[in-house]
């Protein structure tokens, strides 16, 4: 089967590989270029666990060919901290809040609840857990993963976070 | 140990982050900076990709394996069947429960998408195609799907293999598909006592098959170096050094050179204890082609062929007074047990620890039979959060306990109030010979009550019911209450091994000149959070900052032998490891502080972080210093350095418990439900981070919710299975899974050095019974005595429609 | 988990996807917003040995109004149609349904021609369709026809469309304003397909049912008119008997299929359910 170069933006860089066209954007980040952040959870794109942004949107890398993202913007959750290592409030907030054990569905949720919060910059309990309900957890029960995001979006909004009694 | 009280002490125990405080994670760092180290995410150079072809039969006879095909796709480096592992003696491997499996189908096949060829290749995509060019013709077989009829006269044979072996692992079998029957308890006593009891009930109350379903599946990355004659194994296991014991025994390889590695896991919950077909075919793989392999099994091969859990059949009866006192419990349990007994129990439980069933009540005499039996189905089963098949029988005596009551006519609190075991009664000693540690369950109970307004519920309860009756309203109100005690931290040496080896643990704890540390002990984390609560464990005792201590685990050279994290043992076993070790450390730190203060060591006492001399607290010697000492300067007589190990053998196991209510409103038209609320109050005995013990319990909810509301592993009458994939099996997102309502009483465990008592399992434990008493609650007004799980919106509806609710 | 091989196009216009279409294999597919189609592949449920990628064909996107009718462009992803202030005002059934198909991530890349154009009789948007009344706009060899959605499925995975053909565009004369409608999904959890569904579009005169038309998701081999229940209300204010019998009437012509959602009678049942739920909520928007 013949390759093809494929080129995109990958967190503000431009990377390349020489790929299949079967070749799924999951593979073509974690075996062609090593970005292992993302993972892969399920067969039937179901768990999230693979969720990227290409360019503004949320996207299960599971579900889409490394060619169909030829020249888009993808961000993962390597690109999430600042260039000088300054963590993104959502990796503040998730620790901070204790919302992930295995770290398996982390990277996905983050980068899930990033394109969240520019959606809905001051979202309800309920329209985070609507808005993270494409990405599975085993072992956080969700409880403080809201919280997590909750912390991020009072941060990023610049307002003192209150946690909520539950 | 006593919480220090004046402000100097409290600001240096904050400073250390010890038992007790809500330390932030050490994981978390890199997790949520996608630095996670997965097997997955491993490459080695040159590495090949394995992939199986499965059966698509539940039961047959292989006639041919054509791998022609398949090995002449390009980038194919090697096909695997059972003639190959048969030349390395690996067709069959042993399982942790005394049986065999077979590695590749050899001759026939038992279950659908049963191993039948591994295919080896130079990358992933082309190890899936070829696979799928495996040819496989197949002779079929009549299948053996229903347990109930495994040991029928004329049921078809499934293990040709042992057909005529009168004795199995664990003792006689009476049929050529029953496995075991393993009993306990006084039976002739118990059947006594059934004979003139005033009141009984006898239920069937079935655990569906499920699966752990962590989100990362087993997958391994193994490498065998032909110069060195030593192989290294990057797995997901919940329990490396067992792994590298199984592949002494099976390959005939020394333990030093074999290489075991858990790097991070994405989630074991009992699915990663045992050995799979794809470490020994990626093993042999690797010894074939001299170079390393790869095998990452997707989630459908997760959730059809690793170890599934329960399927526990539990005709359980109690006896009681008219007045509510109970008197008896007999239990048979048919475990359903599928083609292999892959049961991860300690050797001599074939059972698990099914004898706790028991509960929080205090039976006087009790019986437990239980006997395994084969069937077409994968192989099994595994402690899903569980321990040993707690989950099973805490299911069982929670609803019998709801059944007894409601047919006695007494509120199903009150019932089991009636008969608790009592704290004076601790230790206790159970009718099925569990010495249950500590409790007060009466204590956990009043504050679970108070928390809900238990009593306001059910008015309320009543009058939705006098509304339901009237027509005005199509929603049935039910509250579940369970009262659940289990049985965890396996254990001592005098009942618990694998595989020969005691079930001990350990912890090795080194302190550096600078007053830096760093443990490494045998359990293996794969989510709980270790690397931060091992930490706190030893700040605590040692009186040095969690954050100046480095924890390790999972790699087989480094860490001290233990048997690994399931079943909650970690904190009773590790953790009681890591106390030991750390008090050594401390005893010998005492010593050297009494000769730099040229004092006794009777006359020093320990002040959070330091020894000082009593009456004279000026005169002190930090941890930090005396590290410092113990490389510089030691008494004369004395080693330097200062460092430890611990091999922790327990005197006991450990009984945590808890009082869990629901509040549940139910659709009878669509039987969809709603979790209106869910209190959890858990008694783990000394907390070590309340803030990982909240989520450790927000977790295992959340899967008792997943079990009772939905999940289960079909197999249709052909063996056809199905809900094996995210589509259908339930995992609810963070719209469906309820928000849940955390508390606790603290009954140390007096055995343990630390008090404490592990948590991870509770949750589960707890929460199944209290969902699925929840659903029973709701329909007990109009008649129904036991409706079973799972508890999706059809089964629901199907149990209002027997009831003529749909008129 | 891995799909299997395949050549891969990715026209700029409408007329080179026809062209490659009517040339390619007869198993070449077109590829939308790939969610249905891609897990498919990863099945090995479906093997294209050429796949047309639509994604860089402008004429297939927006959401416009012209000439007493609203027009979406089949590219257009759920995520577009729940944003659209168009679609909001003018047909907000669209958007109640969409914001119940799968999850976040999917509705950013799947679109109403994939939910519509291949028979799926698990998806939402058919029986919708057929509800209001939408024409599909098909592009082929020969040119550009017109099939109502009422017409256009004949089995799971069967439709009017010929294999040469790319469904280019939805086109709905929207009801009046202050109509009443309801998509009522029942569902195991989100991102399930429906266990049963009924959509309901209706209209009221001095308060009573003028017109109305009802859609079924998932309980038959395609999406069902429920033309007979929809009759069954007319004139009413839907009191229990009425509802009753548009409910009778919704579960005559389901056929669901036994799976992990339930049995066949109960699929069944649901729809019925389903459907009274949708029209006593239909009911109560148009009465404001």
């Amino acid at each position: 089967m013949s390759k093809i170069n494929v080129t995109l933006q990958l967190n503000g860089k431009s990377v390349s590989a020489e790929v299949e066209p079967r070749t799924l954007l999951i593979h073509y980040l974690r075996e062609n270029l090593n970005v292992t952040g993302p993972h892969i959870g399920c067969d039937t794109s179901h768990c999230g666990a693979c969720t990227v942004d290409i360019d503004g949107k949320s996207v299960k890398s599971c579900t889409i060919f490394a060619v169909q993202a030829a020249g888009a913007e993808v961000l993962t959750i390597e690109g999430m901290a600042g260039a000088d290592g300054k963590l993104h409030a959502l990796q503040e907030g998730f620790r901070e809040m204790h919302g992930l054990q295995c770290g398996y569905c982390t990277p996905g949720m983050i980068i899930r609840a990033y394109r969240l919060l520019k959606e809905n910059p001051n979202p309800s309990d309920e329209q985070i857990r609507m808005g993270i309900s494409g990405n599975l957890c085993r072992c956080t029960g969700y409880q403080n993963i809201v919280k997590a995001i909750q912390y991020a979006a009072a941060k990023l909004n610049g307002v003192e976070h209150k946690e909520a009694a539950e | 140990m006593n919480a220090p009280t004046d402000p100097s002490a409290i600001e240096r125990a904050e400073k250390l982050q010890g038992m007790g405080c809500k330390r932030k994670r050490v994981e978390d760092v890199r997790f949520t900076q996608g630095r996670g180290n997965y097997v997955d995410d491993i490459k080695l150079p040159g590495m090949l990709h394995g992939d199986f072809h499965r059966s698509s039969r539940a039961h047959a006879r292989i006639k041919s394996i054509d791998t022609s095909k398949a090995k002449a796709v390009p980038g194919v480096v090697a096909v695997l069947t059972a003639e190959e592992l048969k030349g390395v003696n690996l067709a069959w491997m042993p399982t942790l429960a005394g049986d065999v499996q077979m590695v590749l189908a050899d001759g026939k096949v038992l279950f659908q998408n049963q191993e039948i060829a591994f295919v080896v290749a130079t990358d992933r995509y082309i190890a899936a195609d070829a696979a799928d060019l495996v040819e496989v013709e197949y002779e079929e077989l009549p299948v053996v799907i229903d347990p109930f009829k495994a040991m029928d006269a004329d049921a078809p044979v499934l293990r040709e293999d042992i057909k005529d072996k009168k004795d199995g692992a664990h003792g006689p079998r009476k049929h050529y598909n029953h496995i075991f029957n393993w009993q306990i308890g006084d039976k002739d006593l118990t059947d006594a006592v059934f004979n003139k009891a005033e009141v009984a009930t006898k239920d069937l109350l079935s655990y569906q098959r499920v699966h752990p379903c962590p989100l990362e599946t087993c997958q391994c990355l193994v490498s065998f170096d032909k110069i060195k004659g030593e192989i290294t194994i990057y797995g997901t296991f919940q329990a490396p050094h067992v792994i590298r014991t199984v592949v002494a025994l099976i390959a005939g390889l020394p333990e030093h050179k074999i290489h075991v590695i858990s790097p991070d896991i994405g989630g074991g919950f009992g699915n990663k204890v045992g050995a799979y077909p794809g470490y020994i075919c990626s093993a042999v793989a690797s010894i074939v082609t001299g170079l390393p392999v790869k095998w990452v099994e997707d989630r459908i091969e997760n959730l059809s062929t690793t170890s599934f859990a329960r399927d526990y059949h539990m005709t359980t009866e109690i006896a009681a007074t008219r007045d509510g006192r109970v008197t008896g419990l007999r239990v048979h349990i048919l475990a359903d047990h599928g083609a292999f007994d892959a049961c991860a129990d300690p050797s001599k439980w074939p059972a698990g620890f099914a004898n706790i069933v028991t509960g929080s009540y205090d039976f006087p005499v009790a019986h437990l039979s239980v006997d395994g039996v084969y069937t077409n189905k994968a192989p099994g089963g595994v402690a899903y959060r569980c321990s040993f098949r707690v989950t099973e029988v805490a299911y069982a005596i929670e609803r019998a306990m709801d059944i007894m009551a409601q047919k006695l006519g007494i509120d199903p609190v009150d019932f089991r109030v009636k008969n608790f075991i009592k704290r004076e009664q601790f230790p206790y000693q159970s009718a099925l010979g569990w010495e249950y540690d500590s409790g007060d369950y009466h204590t956990a109970m009043q504050k679970a009550l108070e928390a809900t307004g238990y009593r306001k519920l059910r008015e309320e309860q009543k009058a939705k019911q006098e509304a339901f009756k009237r027509g005005e309203t199509r929603d049935l109100m039910g509250i579940g209450v369970a009262f659940f005690t289990e049985i965890v931290g396996a254990g001592p040496s005098k009942n618990c091994d694998i595989l020969g080896i005691a079930m001990f643990d350990s912890a090795e704890i080194r302190v550096h000149p600078t007053g830096r540390a760093l443990g490494r002990m045998g359990s293996k984390s794969q989510g709980q959070g270790h690397e931060t609560t091992w930490a706190q464990i030893i700040a605590t005792e040692i009186g040095i900052p969690a954050d100046d201590i480095a924890i390790e685990e999972g790699n087989t050279d480094t860490a001290p032998y233990g048997l690994g994290t399931y079943g909650s043992r970690s904190t009773p076993v590790t953790g009681a490891a890591i106390a030991m070790a750390a008090r050594k450390i401390k005893a010998k730190a005492q010593m050297i502080a009494a000769f730099m203060l040229e004092v006794h060591e009777g006359d020093l006492e320990w002040d959070v972080d330091r020894f000082r001399v009593k009456g004279n607290p000026e005169q002190f010697k930090t941890m930090t210093q005396l590290a410092w000492a113990a490389y510089n300067k030691v008494p004369p007589g004395m080693e330097p350095g200062l460092e430890a190990v611990s091999y922790y053998d327990p005197p006991n196991m450990t009984y945590p418990f808890g009082a869990y209510i629901c509040v549940m409103d139910i659709d009878v038209d669509t039987g969809v439900h709603k979790v209106r609320r869910f209190y959890a109050l858990d008694d783990c005995g000394t907390r070590i981070n309340p803030m990982i013990i909240e989520g450790q319990v927000h977790g295992g909810l959340t899967e008792g919710y997943a079990i009772a509301m939905g999940q289960e592993i079909v197999y249709d009458a052909m063996g056809n299975v199905s809900g094996v994939s995210l589509m259908d099996y339930f995992l609810p997102t963070a719209v469906e899974t309820p928000i849940w309502e955390t508390d606790y009483t603290v009954t140390p465990s007096p055995h343990h050095p630390i008090g404490a008592k592990g948590v991870g399992e509770s949750p589960n434990v707890g929460s199944v019974p209290c969902f699925a008493n929840a659903v029973n609650d709701a329909f007990k007004f109009l008649g129904s005595t036991h409706i079973a799980m799972p508890h999706d919106n059809y089964r629901v509806w199907q149990a209002a429609e027997n009831l003529g609710l749909h008129q | 988990m891995i799909p299997g091989s395949f050549d891969y196009h990715r026209p700029n216009s409408l007329g080179e996807a026809v062209a490659l279409l009517s040339s390619l294999d007869a198993d070449a597919r077109v590829i939308a917003g790939g969610h249905s189609l891609i897990p498919m592949m990863k099945l090995r449920l479906a093997t294209p040995s050429h796949l047309i990628d639509l994604a860089a064909i402008g004429e297939l996107k927006g959401v416009s109004a012209a000439g007493g009718y609203i027009v979406i462009g089949a590219m257009t992803t759920q995520h577009e149609l729940i944003a659209s202030d168009l679609l909001t005002a003018r047909l907000p059934i669209l958007k109640e349904a969409a914001l119940l198909i799968a999850d976040p991530q999917v509705r950013y890349l799947g679109t109403l021609g994939g939910n519509v154009a291949n028979g799926d009789p698990g998806n939402d948007m058919p029986a919708l369709m057929m509800c209001l009344g939408a024409v599909y706009v098909l592009r082929g060899k020969a040119g550009e026809r017109r099939v109502a959605a009422r017409d256009y499925y004949q089995g799971a995975y069967a439709t009017a469309a010929n294999p040469d053909e790319i469904l280019i565009a939805v086109r709905i004369a929207p009801p009046p304003a202050g109509h009443g409608y309801a998509y009522e999904k029942l569902k195991r959890k989100v991102g399930d397909y429906a266990t049963a569904a009924a959509g309901v579009i209706l209209t009221l005169a001095n308060g009573a049912v003028a017109t109305c038309s009802i859609g079924l998701t998932n309980v038959a081999e395609t999406a069902l008119f429920a033309d007979a229940a929809a009759q069954a209300v007319l004139g009413s204010k839907l009191d229990k008997a009425t509802l009753a019998r548009a409910s009778a009437a919704a579960e005559a012509i389901a056929s669901p299929a036994a799976d992990g959602r339930g049995s066949a009678e109960y699929r069944r049942k649901m729809a019925g359910v389903m459907t009274a739920r949708a029209l006593s909520r239909a009911f109560a928007r148009a009465n404001g």
